[in-house]
C-alpha cells in the first residue's frame, strides 16, 4: 500500500489480510490462493503488509477495551492515511470489527467479506467457474460462521460460491441461523476451553462428518483450525478436507 | 347483586390495585438501578419489531407445536380479558351480564367464543404441564431449573386451567338458571361448551346453583387479580415485559459490541491526541469500567431479566452448555434478576442495598461461566423476545479484564501478545508479510512489488 501511495496510486480494494492469514501456516494457503483469484481476476488490490496489525477483536471480546481501541485507533489511522475506501477481508472477525466497531472510532469504510466478493466476483462474470472442476458432484458441507452468520447475516454468499461449483451441497442439521460454533470466538482461540463433557469442536466435527460429505468448506480462520483439529482427532484427514472457500475456487480454476 | 357485594369488590379491587401499584413502582427502581443508557432512536423499526415479536410472536414459531399452543393461550388471555371487562362492570354497578339485554341475540356469540378459547387454554396448558414435568426435555431440566422455578412454571399452568373452569362452571349454572322461575337470570343464549357440564348441576337446589353460580364469579374476578399481583413476582412476567424488551432490544447487528466512550476518551489522551469534546473541564464521572453488580449494567439488561420467561431455548442453542460447560445464558438472566430483587428488597426496607458485600459477579454468576462464552450470538438468536445475555456477560469480562486484570492467564498472554507483536500470537511483526514471498516462491513471479 505505501508503494502504491507513493506512486499515487489508489487501489480497487484492501486486501485486509488478518493475523491468521499472516502467520498461520495453514491459513496463509488461504491467502495465496485468494491472492491468486484476485490476480487472475485482474483486481487491482493492495495489503497493508507490514502496516496491518491485529483488529483488536479478541482483546475486546476478553473484556479488554482499552487494548481494542489502542489497535482501533491505531489502525484506523494508517487506513485513514492511506484513504482507504472498500476493504475486503478473508476473516469474519476483521470483518466484523471493522465493519461494525470501527465506524464509532472515525473509521468508515466499504467492508467485505470475500465470501461476499467472491460471491460478486462471480455474479458479474469476472470469475467464470468451470462446470465439472473438481468438486463437481463432490458432497460439501459448510460450516456457518458465527461472525459472518449471526453476527452479520451472511448466510448466503459463501453457499452461493459453494453451488456455482455444481457440487452435492449438504447441510448440516444445525445451520444458518442455528448454526453452531467452532469452539474459538470470543477469543476462546486463545485459551484451553472450561471444563465439560466434550469440546465444542469436536461436537461440530462430528456433526460435519455425520453429513458424508468429503469436504467440510469453511470461512473463517478460527472455524479452519478448529475443524481441521477435530478433523484429525478423528483420524479422518485423508477421507475429509477442511477447506475456505477461497481455495476451493482456486482448486477449481486450477490456479 | 346487593350493595354489600358491591362494597367488597370495590375493596378487592382498591387493594388489588395498591399492592399492583406498589410491586410495579418496584420493579420499575430495580431495572433503574441500572446505568441510563438511550434506546429509543429509529422509533419506526423499533415499533416494528415489537409488533412482529412480541405481538406477532415471530420468533416463537421457530417451533410450530409449542408456538401453536402458546399462541392459544395468549390469544384465550386476550380475549376472555374483554369478558373480565363486563365481570368489572358488574362488580361495581351491581349488575348481571350488563351486556347481554343490550346485545340480544348476539351476545351469546362472543361468549361462545370466549368458552371456546377457555377450552384451548385449558388443553394448551395441560399439554404444556405434561412437557414440563413428563417429557424428556433438556431445557426444563437444567440445574438453573431448582425447585422455585420449576414450581412458578407449574403454578402458572395450573391456575389457568382452574381460572378457565371457573368460567366454565360460572356460565354453566347460569344457564340452569335462566330456567328456574325463581332466579330471574338473564338470557343468554346456548353456550356449547358449557353446556356439556350442565348435567353436573342439574339436581340443584335453585339457591345452590347461585352460590356455585357467584361462587365461580368471585374465584374468577378474585382469582384474575392475585394472578396479576403473583405474576409481578413469577417469570410470568413476560406477558406485559415482552413489549418494552422487543421495543427496547438492540437493532445494531449482533456482532456490534457496545462501544466504551470513556475509554475513547483514555486512548485519544494516551495517543496525544485532544478528545474530540474539547472541554474536559467538566469532571465526568466514569465509574466503574464494565460490571460487577447490576448497577453496572444498562437499564435494559435488568429490564431483559425481568422480561425473562426462563423458557431456556437461549441455554439449549448455546454451545459451551450443550458441550457440558457451567455456562448456561438463561442462568445468567435469572441471576440477574434475582440480584436486581435481593437489592430492591434490602433498599425498601432501608437496609444496605449494593453495598450489602455481594455482588452479581461471584456472588450469583461464576468467572468459569462467562469465561467460557465463545460470543457466538445463538443465545440472543434463540430469545424469542430478543433478550440479550451476551451483553451482560461482556460487560462482566470487561470488569475482570481492566479492573481486575484477573483475566484467565492465556489470555493475559494473548493481550501482551497484542501489545507488542501486534497480533494474538507471539510472531515478529515484520514476518506479517512473509506469505508474500511464499507466494512469489510459488508462481515464480514478482507478485509482490504489485501487491505493495
Amino acid at each position: 500500500m505505501a508503494d502504491m501511495s507513493a506512486q499515487g496510486q489508489e487501489p480497487e480494494v484492501l486486501f485486509w489480510v488478518g493475523c491468521a492469514g499472516s502467520y498461520d501456516d495453514r491459513y496463509k494457503r488461504v491467502t495465496k490462493a485468494f491472492v491468486k483469484i484476485l490476480h487472475k481476476v485482474g483486481v487491482q488490490f493492495a495489503v497493508l503488509g507490514p502496516e496491518e496489525t491485529c483488529t483488536g477483536d479478541p482483546a475486546r471480546r476478553a473484556g479488554n477495551e482499552f487494548l481494542f481501541q489502542m489497535q482501533a485507533a491505531s489502525n484506523i489511522e494508517v487506513l485513514n492515511g492511506y484513504n482507504v475506501k472498500k476493504i475486503v477481508t478473508a476473516c469474519p472477525h476483521c470483518f466484523n470489527t471493522i465493519k461494525n466497531e470501527y465506524p464509532e472510532l472515525g473509521g468508515n469504510y466499504e467492508v467485505i467479506h470475500h465470501s461476499t466478493f467472491l460471491q460478486q466476483l462471480i455474479n458479474e462474470g469476472r470469475i467464470k467457474l468451470q462446470g465439472g472442476g473438481a468438486f463437481n458432484g463432490k458432497k460439501i458441507t459448510y460450516h456457518d460462521s458465527c461472525f459472518l452468520g449471526r453476527a452479520n447475516n451472511i448466510y448466503e454468499a459463501p453457499r452461493e460460491v459453494l453451488e456455482a461449483l455444481d457440487a452435492d451441497l449438504v447441510e448440516m442439521k444445525r445451520c444458518r441461523t442455528k448454526g453452531f460454533c467452532c469452539g474459538a470466538g470470543g477469543a476462546q482461540m486463545f485459551k484451553d476451553a472450561e471444563a465439560g463433557k466434550k469440546e465444542v469442536n469436536t461436537e461440530r466435527t462430528e456433526e460435519a462428518l455425520s453429513t458424508g460429505a468429503q469436504t467440510i468448506a469453511v470461512a473463517c480462520p478460527f472455524c479452519m483450525t478448529m475443524m481441521s483439529d477435530g478433523v484429525k482427532n478423528k483420524n479422518k484427514e485423508k477421507e475429509v478436507a477442511v477447506k475456505d472457500i477461497a481455495e476451493i475456487i482456486a482448486e477449481n480454476e486450477k490456479l | 347483586m346487593g350493595l354489600i357485594q358491591q362494597i367488597v369488590f370495590l375493596l378487592v379491587l382498591a387493594i388489588a390495585g395498591y399492592m399492583l401499584y406498589r410491586r410495579i413502582s418496584r420493579i420499575r427502581q430495580n431495572i433503574l438501578l441500572g446505568k441510563e443508557g438511550k434506546h429509543n432512536d429509529q422509533p419506526s423499526v423499533r415499533s416494528k419489531n415489537m409488533l412482529l415479536v412480541a405481538f406477532g410472536q415471530k420468533k416463537m414459531f421457530k417451533k410450530f407445536i409449542p408456538a401453536f399452543l402458546h399462541l392459544c393461550i395468549y390469544v384465550g388471555f386476550i380475549v376472555i380479558n374483554l369478558e373480565v371487562l363486563e365481570f368489572v362492570l358488574a362488580g361495581i354497578f351491581g349488575t348481571h351480564r350488563i351486556f347481554a339485554p343490550t346485545l340480544g341475540s348476539f351476545y351469546t356469540i362472543p361468549i361462545n367464543i370466549f368458552e371456546f378459547l377457555a377450552v384451548t387454554v385449558i388443553l394448551s396448558c395441560v399439554f404444556f404441564l405434561l412437557r414440563r414435568n413428563v417429557l424428556p426435555i433438556k431445557r426444563f431440566n437444567a440445574r438453573e431449573l431448582t425447585a422455585w422455578p420449576k414450581l412458578d412454571a407449574n403454578i402458572i399452568l395450573v391456575v389457568e386451567i382452574i381460572l378457565m373452569f371457573a368460567i366454565l362452571t360460572m356460565n354453566a349454572t347460569d344457564q340452569i338458571l335462566q330456567d328456574r322461575p325463581d332466579a330471574n337470570y338473564p338470557d343468554t343464549g346456548y353456550l356449547f361448551f358449557s353446556g356439556l357440564f350442565i348435567p353436573l348441576f342439574e339436581g340443584m337446589s335453585t339457591r345452590s346453583l347461585i352460590f356455585v353460580e357467584r361462587f365461580a364469579w368471585w374465584f374468577h374476578i378474585i382469582g384474575i387479580l392475585g394472578f396479576a399481583i403473583y405474576i409481578t413476582y413469577s417469570k410470568h412476567l413476560h406477558i406485559f415485559m415482552a413489549f418494552p424488551q422487543t421495543y427496547y432490544a438492540r437493532i445494531a447487528p449482533k456482532g456490534k459490541m457496545d462501544n466504551m466512550p470513556a475509554v475513547t476518551k483514555e486512548v485519544q489522551i494516551m495517543l496525544g491526541a485532544q478528545p474530540e469534546n474539547g472541554d474536559d473541564t467538566e469532571a465526568e464521572e466514569v465509574g466503574r469500567f464494565g460490571a460487577k453488580d447490576v448497577n453496572d449494567l444498562d437499564w435494559r439488561d435488568i429490564m431483559g431479566a425481568y422480561a425473562c420467561t426462563e423458557c431456556g431455548r437461549c441455554t439449549a442453542e448455546c454451545p459451551a452448555n450443550q458441550t457440558g460447560k457451567k455456562l448456561s445464558p438463561r442462568k445468567i438472566m435469572m441471576d440477574t434478576r434475582d440480584r436486581s430483587e435481593e437489592v430492591g428488597k434490602s433498599l425498601q426496607k432501608g437496609g444496605k442495598g449494593l453495598e450489602d458485600g455481594k455482588s452479581l459477579l461471584d456472588d450469583y454468576i461464576q468467572r468459569e461461566e462467562i469465561n467460557a462464552c465463545t460470543s457466538c450470538n445463538a443465545c440472543v438468536e434463540a430469545c424469542p423476545i430478543n433478550i440479550n445475555p451476551l451483553a451482560i456477560i461482556l460487560q462482566l469480562r470487561r470488569y475482570v479484564a481492566m479492573e481486575e486484570a484477573q483475566s484467565p492467564p492465556a489470555w493475559n498472554a494473548m493481550f501482551s501478545n497484542v501489545e507488542n507483536n501486534f497480533a494474538p500470537w507471539k510472531f515478529a511483526p515484520t514476518d506479517r508479510f512473509n506469505w508474500a514471498d511464499e507466494l512469489a516462491d510459488e508462481t515464480g513471479g514478482t507478485q509482490k512489488e504489485s501487491q505493495e
